[in-house]
């Protein structure tokens, strides 16, 4: 082999190699990926409708926001960002993601502490909190909108029998307590994934730190979170941004769970909702594109200031 | 001392049989309510009280259900293969050679994978049209790419790291090609690897509504999660709660199975991607 690539080294000839490996999976990703989101942001600057994608004319950020002033001197600001429904939007999700991910990795810490500890049935604990996870999410919506039902839901019989509610209560219909609903479903669902990634970053803390510190006589609680928790907090930090960014981008859940509710509408939800339902499709991208520079502008933050290191390079 | 100790043991098994129900029931109640028919079914009942079949022979007896199950299984079958395909030679050359921009390649393959798919959305939409491919599956098959491709990447990379340096030196002094190090060194020993990441790409896409919500328009067309999705009544009322636990519960008992089964497997794929299914 080595005659045919002349005076190649064997380095060298890898890389050219690895080039042609590496070739495909960018083009795919380049199709799928980079093109479509370029599309999305140019569409966002014209006023493309979804009956004719080729019929849109540029005009610049007016689906951002555009000011006009009037002969009278009335000055009319239009656009996403001066749209409530789209505010209120922001608003929904940003209060989903930090609820949910705040009582995900609470409760996944401790769901992880439970099953670090040694005891009979350990597996099958673990192969139960499996279940949310497995089950998809179309699926855990009509189950919990089942169990939420107002009329013949399981959750308001329970709640009346044990005297929590003294009435009925429609979960997902009602504007108060849709958000609820949609919370209570994702915690259901996302916390066994949280403490599946905690639990692999206690199970790399060695065991012997906690027989010298019971040996020593210190306070459980006091191991916990002086030499447990600064120990692992490398891999909840990921965990955490994994989930958030889960969160933000949430669509599925909100749809089939609470749909049509203002009270619960994300950012997805709106974008698709103006983009497909609506033929406002360059609105919608408009959407979609802020909704990107948020999350991107998010990850950027939180690498930079938390020194994640996500690819693992480092540790080489 | 002796009963602190039993009360913390106490407290210990409360907290795990409330971890248990709390995971659980939800899916038992699905299976209860599957078998109830009638009024049965309008009635509170904690522990399974009828026994009946009839949801399942309804649900089974749609053909359009059956035609998204189908569906479902091809378009995730194709996609998994599809990106694990591309992946083995891209995440042997990302974790086995040493180029300027690796780091950032792999940075750029963990950025597509947290994606909001919403922003790709419109221009997906435009490609799949232009394409002539909406309301087919291969709309499904382009488009979960997005997902799957940077997953199976990214887990397969951090396995291939892992594999001792001494065999590929071996197959190097033999003057083997980069080509016949995959195949003939690497794959043998990466077929755990790619079951896992396998599996937990089907399921990524068994599981995915967006797409196939937006890239579809008719009941034949359907994915498992959007024909269960848009499963409803003549009426908000009559929403047909029997025959949608039974579908449900068809639908994720086959994921079930699996899951158990390759748990242990799936732990160490989940924390080596990160990635919610």
């Amino acid at each position: 082999m080595a005659t045919n690539d002349g005076g190649l080294s064997l380095l060298q000839q890898r890389q050219r190699a690895a080039f042609w490996f590496i070739a495909p999976m960018l083009v795919a990703l380049f199709c799928v990926a980079a093109w479509p989101l370029l599309r999305t942001i140019w569409f966002s600057l014209t006023d493309t409708k979804l009956s004719g994608l080729y019929d849109g004319h540029w005009i610049g950020f007016g689906n951002y926001l555009s000011i006009r002033t009037l002969e009278s001197g009335k000055v009319i600001y239009r656009g996403t960002l001066v749209d409530p429904a789209w505010w209120n939007a922001v608003w929904n999700t940003v209060r989903f993601a930090l609820v949910s991910v705040v009582f995900e990795t609470v409760l996944g810490l401790i769901v992880a502490l439970v099953l670090n500890a040694e005891f009979r049935g350990r597996a099958f604990v673990r192969a139960a909190i499996l279940i949310p996870w497995a089950i998809p999410t179309i699926v855990s919506a009509k189950m919990w909108a089942w169990m939420l039902n107002d009329q013949f839901g399981i959750l308001n019989d329970l709640m009346l029998r044990i005297g929590l509610i003294d009435q009925k209560i429609a979960w997902t219909a009602s504007a108060d307590t849709a958000m609820y609903a949609v919370l209570m479903v994702d915690i259901w669902k996302t916390t066994p994934f949280m403490a599946l990634l905690m639990l692999a970053g206690l199970q790399m803390v060695p065991r012997d730190i906690y027989e010298a510190a019971k040996l020593d006589g210190i306070n459980p609680v006091k191991v916990f979170f002086k030499v447990t928790l600064p120990l692992i907090r490398p891999a909840v930090a990921v965990a955490v941004i994994f989930r958030m960014l889960d969160a933000l981008r949430i669509f599925d859940l909100v749809y089939v769970l609470t749909p049509n509710s203002a009270a619960t509408k994300t950012m997805s939800v709106i974008s698709r909702e103006n983009m497909i339902d609506f033929d406002k499709f360059a609105y919608g991208a408009a959407q979609s594109t802020l909704l990107f520079g948020i999350l991107a502008v998010f990850v950027a933050l939180y690498i930079w200031l938390g020194k994640v290191d996500l690819t693992g390079e480092n540790q080489r | 001392m002796t009963n602190n100790k039993l009360l913390g043991t106490i407290a210990f098994y409360a907290l795990v049989v409330v971890i248990v129900v709390f995971s659980v029931f939800p899916f038992y109640y699905a299976i209860v309510t599957s078998f109830a028919t009638g009024t049965e079914l309008f009635k509170v009942n904690y522990l399974p009280k009828s026994f009946d079949w009839a949801n399942y022979r309804q649900v089974l007896g749609q053909p359009n259900f059956l035609r998204s199950i189908g569906n479902s299984v091809f378009i995730a079958t194709t996609t998994v293969i599809f990106a694990l395909f591309l992946a083995v030679t891209a995440s042997y050359a990302l974790a086995r050679v040493k180029f300027r921009g690796r780091g950032l390649l792999l940075m750029m393959i963990l950025a597509v994978s947290m994606f909001p798919q919403i922003a790709v959305l419109a221009g997906l939409f435009e490609l799949i049209r232009f394409l002539g491919i909406f309301n087919t599956p291969y709309a499904m098959i382009l488009s979960y790419t997005i997902f799957t491709l940077p997953f199976t990447v990214w887990v397969l990379t951090t396995f291939m790291r892992d594999l001792p340096v001494e065999i590929e030196e071996a197959a190097i002094v033999d003057g083997a090609t980069p080509w016949i190090i995959i195949t003939k060194v690497f794959l043998p020993l990466l077929w755990p690897a790619l079951v896992t990441t396998g599996l937990l790409a089907f399921i990524g896409a068994w599981n995915e509504f967006l797409f196939a919500l937006t890239f579809t328009s008719s009941e034949t067309t359907r994915t498992v999660p959007v024909a269960i999705g848009l499963l409803s009544g003549a009426s908000q009322q009559e929403i047909p709660w029997g025959p949608i636990m039974a579908a449900s519960v068809i639908v994720t008992v086959p994921l079930i199975i699996l899951v158990l089964i390759f748990q242990r497997k799936i732990v160490a794929g989940l924390t080596a991607g990160g990635v919610k299914g």
